[in-house]
């Protein structure tokens, strides 16, 4: 697992039927694209978070990938309509293998 | 490609010169409130021992609006996982003795104000310290460890934290007693021509605040929104690193970050901000 890998996420607690909210998250990852080399001239090796899903309720809201380009602690911003009272679930996929989780209460009211 | 850029250059020229002369007076209309709960002074009156200005100003008022709405809310502001790094480290302990910051303080929150003053006098150590000499202090004599480097991002996370938990509170830097001698050497340089540019610190901030210089918005140079996380560099930046930038570009040799001199214009230069909000960790160009 990389080093000080910690998702972060933002979502309302509550929400009306059908309303549609903005959803943020960050997770802090190093990104390590594989292009760059270290002080002794070797290769250091590609390690990006390479998958990112965001679902409710068990169906898939978005679903990414990443690339090496993107940037040092990726960030997404969305938004999702909310029917009803629910688990947001946010899935991060770590090349080495490692899987990172979070998820989020909405409850409509 | 010569000629029509010195006629850009001149039409720049002539933009500038017909803009208002920088509006010490102005009113901003922005108001900067963080989280929606913590609202942050950007303007105020200016203290007795500023005569340039009659309100001083935040740097938040003079960036773009996409800048400042990075300032608004924390899971924008890219800083904050400075400071959640430097959470971490309040808790490990260092050391020999196998202390942590949070064995004394218990947690950060403990610290709040703490910016506000600073840098401040301290009698025991008989001398002017800044909020990392300060840490340092801790780190060696209470921890046995070994010092942090100045500049390293350990360093300016920790006083990223600290001034973190301190914002909203009202800068309040003492210029009087012990300070006095520190507070006029760094009052000094601040109106000290450097470099081959030979550009003073009142050159860009006192008498051309609010002008661009090149595609820049010059500030008044308060220094109460760090350490700063610039969209330049993507990272945290000391108060010192950025002094330090800034004699650079008069094309000078420049002192350390960390240096007597350096500690001696933070506290002058805090001292302006007088009754501003400590404001960081902030977002800046």
């Amino acid at each position: 697992m990389a080093d000080n890998v910690k998702p972060r996420v933002r979502v309302p607690s509550s929400a009306t039927a059908g309303e549609v909210v903005t959803i943020k998250t960050l997770i802090s990852h190093q990104m390590e694209s594989g292009q760059r080399k270290d002080d002794a001239g070797n290769v250091i090796p590609r390690s990006i978070i390479n998958r990112f899903v965001a679902a409710y309720n068990g169906e898939t809201v978005i679903d990414v990938t990443l690339e090496p380009a993107i940037s040092t602690n990726p960030y997404f911003e969305f938004q999702a309509k909310i029917p009803e009272s629910g688990t947001m679930t946010f899935t991060w996929y770590d090349d080495d293998g490692s899987v990172y989780e979070d998820s989020q209460e909405i409850t409509v009211g | 490609m010569a000629r029509g850029f010195r006629s850009g250059g001149a039409a720049a020229l002539a933009l500038v010169l017909a803009a208002p002369l920088a509006g010490a007076d102005e009113v901003i209309d922005d108001e900067l409130v963080i989280n929606g709960e913590i609202p942050i002074v950007t303007q105020a009156p200016a203290p007795e021992h500023v005569e340039a200005f009659s309100v001083i100003r935040s740097g938040w008022t003079f960036r773009s609006p996409e800048t400042q709405a990075m300032e608004m809310d924390d899971f924008d502001n890219p800083a904050i996982l400075g400071v959640e790094a430097a959470r971490d480290d309040f808790d490990a302990s260092l050391g020999a003795n196998g202390e942590s910051c949070a064995s004394c303080h218990e947690s950060p929150e403990d610290l709040a104000g703490v910016r506000a003053v600073y840098p401040k006098w301290d009698d025991a150590a008989g001398e002017v310290q800044t909020i990392e000499m300060q840490v340092n202090e801790c780190v060696t004599e209470r921890m046995g460890a070994e010092a942090w480097p100045y500049d390293a991002s350990r360093m300016v996370n920790m006083s990223a934290l600290m001034s973190f938990v301190s914002r909203g509170e009202i800068v309040n830097v003492a210029i009087d007693g012990p300070a006095a001698e520190t507070w006029q050497q760094g009052k000094d340089m601040y109106y000290t021509r450097y470099g081959q540019l030979e550009l003073s610190c009142a050159n860009c901030h006192e008498d051309n605040y609010d002008n661009m210089i090149r595609a820049d918005h010059l500030s008044q140079g308060m220094v109460n929104g760090f350490p700063t996380y610039r969209l330049k560099n993507t990272k945290l930046n000391s108060v010192h690193n950025r002094f330090k930038g800034c004699i650079r570009d008069t094309m000078a040799q420049t002192f350390s970050p960390g240096s007597p001199e350096f500690v001696a214009l933070e506290l002058y230069v805090a001292s302006r901000g007088n009754g501003l909000s400590v404001e960081g960790p902030a977002v800046r160009n």
